[in-house]
């Protein structure tokens, strides 16, 4: 009987080789992200997030990777990541714009504000410039209602913005990340 | 035992029930009947449909009677004005987003939501239609399984069926608020990604949302079509399950009844996937001795433990998830694609059929096996060996397409050759039946001697628990076989991939040791699965899987070893187990998939 365990033991678990595929950065950072969060569910949230401050948005090997080290499905991972709106699976560009497009902006002009933003980047909402470097989107209510209309850069909080002063702004951004 | 009961009264009758009770199941001993939707006995609960709501006095806000537990006192009213007013509320809601083309429906007329629209008589339309158009377009990429995401009502069972039963966890909720639909991974057609095709999400959903593919204008197509000669085989499981959508009590066994049915409805011959599992066994016992005799004897490199294969859902489930497993599934393919190899070949030849007019049609308790006949692996006679899966319900339904009154008809039997079978390939249809079924066969080569048990009943591996275990000692062998003496062979069986996966896992980590195990890839084995009559209990699975057991009692052949037609076709055509006709037509290989 021990000789039989022996052999079942060695013979079933030929290993299933994957093939030399090279790891892209993607998976190296989804594979940091889970050594700092720790390998369960609970760390689904901080790994998304960690992948999207990194990479502006999750790609679909991004997914699958986080999926594969968290021992969760696609689908799974998926299906939490689009419930929420910070956290993007298109592509976007170096800075996203989003602007509160909720009642309290609504009536503070949020549509003049984000006429000025489509006007001076030359898309329109939900689009990223050819540069790649402006995604312009809306946001629902920023807890700033007291100043609206209000836009956020990436972190940074823009309240009481004029079409204006938004210009200004981008402008700024514009010089700072372009090399 | 040592639970608390707990004092109430719903509808001003007292009741008496364990702590921990939902109000749905304490109304249910009382025989009130509260509405559900989302709430499925096989799955934990989800509350978010509300149709089940009651009256708790003394509570400002109705209760959902599915999730709240009783409790000391509690007085439930289960149909009050307010109740009833907030159900049909929440009904007409529910319309509001759902596209009711009752009329066009595949569903029509066995559809849950229909049935609660009909009973609250919904039909003044008070809230505005807000179905997208966009959801209109049905995702038919699938051999198995449509998806309609307009007929979608969000209850969320099919998530908890793929997540709870099967582990796959194919579908999820994606995005929120109105934008929430019920979907795949980055929305990818459901071929695309990790969908076994077990279709238990199926058998689950309420609506018409998730229904199978069917083919049943196809087999119409080729039955009305002079030229063509029609086959058709029958699983082990259908004729537990067929009379439940025609107007026989669950768990009446149906065969002969099915059999005249078939040849009513214009089939030219109709034989029996019992046969096939007859030989599968022929086949899968003697690869497993010889399995072992290389591990133990030649001191060979060998999968061990051997997996059964003939359940195309937990196929596909090795092929994404656990790859590095494949060599343990056996090669023998499942008796449907044996039959379909055979039918067009040595069957053919036989019946002086050619077999490019041959149509092979295959009744099914399985949606997975729509999937299975069209891979790439099942065309070894030259043609495609099965052309079209049928299940329980499709068939059931041309049936009464035909207007065959089937409480009526006379029995009849299945047409010969092909059509023999035993009691060992009748359990096939239930968990634990293939390996019972490989036992009273291989004991039978190594020993000589019958299973050491009464009646030939294993015992030990029957009975609908998830996962199963069991250990034979083998004792006086005979010469041949004389390494395997006092060898204790120990096996395990599984069913529900959920389950497959805590014993695959398992054996990965080194925590049990088997020679060889048997999957199912659905709740119960066959006799639950994804095309079976809806709805679908543990009850109703254990009625169908007793009708199973007794239909092998009753047989006068219980071995398969015994089957005549099987030893008349090795000896006229195959030769022997494994060997080289069995190898090119009866056995195949499966390839690795991606699981991310
Ligand atoms: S799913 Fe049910 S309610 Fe909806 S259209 Fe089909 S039959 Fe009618
Ligand atoms: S597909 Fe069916 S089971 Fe799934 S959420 Fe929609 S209605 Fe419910
Ligand atoms: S068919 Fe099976 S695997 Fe596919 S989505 Fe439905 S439950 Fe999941
Ligand atoms: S409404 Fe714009 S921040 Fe609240
Ligand atoms: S059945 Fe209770 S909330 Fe859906």
């Amino acid at each position: 009987m021990t000789k039989i365990k022996h052999l079942i033991q060695n013979f079933s678990l030929q290993k299933f080789k994957k093939g030399g595929q090279k790891m892209s950065n993607v998976e190296n950072l989804v594979k940091e992200l889970v050594k700092i969060h720790g390998k369960n569910r609970n760390s689904l949230m901080p790994v998304l997030q960690g992948v999207v401050k990194e990479e502006k948005y999750l790609s679909e090997d991004a997914m699958m990777a986080i999926a594969k080290e968290l021992d969760l499905s696609t689908a799974d991972v998926y299906g939490t990541a689009s419930f929420y709106t910070f956290l993007d699976t298109v592509p976007r560009g170096k800075n996203i714009i989003r602007v509160c497009k909720t009642i309290t902006c609504h009536m503070k002009g949020k549509d003049e504000l984000i006429k000025a933003l489509e006007d001076a980047l030359k898309i329109k909402v939900g689009e990223t410039t050819h540069d790649k470097q402006f995604t312009l989107l809306t946001a629902n209510c920023l807890g700033w209602c007291h100043k609206g209309p209000v836009m956020l850069i990436n972190d940074e909080i823009y309240p009481e913005t004029s079409p204006q002063a938004a210009l200004e702004i981008i402008e700024k951004y514009q010089t700072s990340t372009k090399k | 035992m040592g639970k608390y009961l707990v004092n109430l009264k719903i509808n001003n009758i007292p009741v008496s029930v364990e702590e921990g009770t939902t109000i749905l199941d304490a109304a249910k001993n009382l025989n009130f009947k509260i509405p559900t939707l989302c709430y499925h006995s096989d799955l934990s609960i989800a509350g978010n449909c509300r149709v089940c709501v009651v009256e708790v006095k003394g509570q400002r806000v109705l209760s959902a009677a599915c999730a709240t537990p009783v409790s000391e006192g509690m007085d439930v009213f289960t149909n009050s004005e307010k109740v009833r007013a907030s159900r049909k509320n929440v009904v007409e809601l529910l319309l509001s987003e759902h596209n009711a083309d009752c009329t066009k429906c595949y569903k029509n007329g066995n559809c849950e939501l229909q049935e609660m629209t009909s009973e609250y008589s919904v039909g003044n339309h008070i809230y505005l239609d807000l179905v997208k158009d966009k959801d209109k377009i049905l995702d038919i990429s699938s051999p198995s399984i449509v998806k309609d995401d307009s007929k979608c009502i969000r209850c969320q069972r099919c998530v908890r069926t793929c997540e709870e039963l099967q582990a796959v966890s194919a579908l999820a909720v994606v995005n929120k608020g109105d934008h929430q639909k019920i979907s795949t991974f980055l929305n990818k057609p459901m071929h695309e990604v990790v969908c076994t095709n077990c279709g238990q999400c199926v058998n689950r959903c309420p609506t018409g949302a998730l229904v199978e593919k069917n083919y049943i204008d196809e087999v119409w197509n080729a039955i009305y079509d002079p030229d063509k000669f029609v086959v058709v085989q029958t699983a082990p499981a259908v004729r537990a399950a067929l009379g439940e959508g025609l107007g026989v009590e669950l768990g009446q066994r149906v065969t002969g009844k099915m059999v005249a049915a078939l040849k009513k409805l214009g089939f030219n011959k109709v034989l029996d996937t019992d046969f096939t599992a007859d030989l599968t066994i022929m086949e899968e016992g003697t690869e497993l001795l010889t399995r072992l005799k290389k591990a133990l004897v030649d001191k060979e490199s060998v999968a061990l433990p051997m997996f059964t294969s003939c359940s195309p859902g937990w196929i596909k489930f090795v092929e994404h998830i656990f790859p590095e497993y494949l060599a343990n599934l056996s090669t023998c393919k499942s008796p449907q694609q044996m039959f379909g190899a055979l039918a067009k070949t040595y069957y053919a030849d036989k019946i002086n059929i050619k077999p490019e007019k041959m149509v092979s049609v295959s009744v099914m308790p399985c949606t997975a096996k729509k999937y299975e006949c069209d891979r790439p692996e099942m065309r070894s006679s030259g043609y495609k060996d099965v052309d079209y899966v049928i299940t329980t319900r499709e068939l059931a339904r041309m049936i009464k397409q035909a207007g065959i009154e089937f409480n009526k008809l006379e029995s009849e039997r299945y047409d010969s050759i092909l059509g023999e079978s035993t009691g060992a390939a009748v359990i096939f249809g239930a968990t634990g039946g293939v390996m019972e079924a490989a036992l009273r066969t291989a004991y039978e080569i190594v020993t000589g001697r019958e299973v050491p048990f009464t009646n030939l009943d294993i015992k030990p591996v029957r009975g609908m628990e998830g996962i199963k275990e069991a250990a034979i000692k083998i004792k006086d062998t005979v010469p041949a076989w004389s390494f395997l003496e006092g060898v204790e062979l120990k096996i395990a069986i599984a069913s529900g991939l959920a389950n497959a996966k805590k014993l695959v896992e398992a054996i990965r980590d080194g925590k049990a040791t088997y020679h060889f195990v048997e999957i199912m890839a659905c709740p119960g084995g066959c006799i639950g699965g994804g095309g079976q009559p809806i709805p679908t209990s543990a009850e109703i699975r254990k009625k169908r899987i007793e009708a199973i057991y007794e239909e092998d009692t009753n047989m006068t052949l219980r071995k398969s070893h015994d089957n005549p037609e099987v030893q008349e076709v090795y000896k006229e055509f195959l030769g022997s187990p494994l060997g080289h006709k069995s190898h090119d037509l009866l056995h195949t290989h499966y390839k690795p998939r991606k699981r991310y």
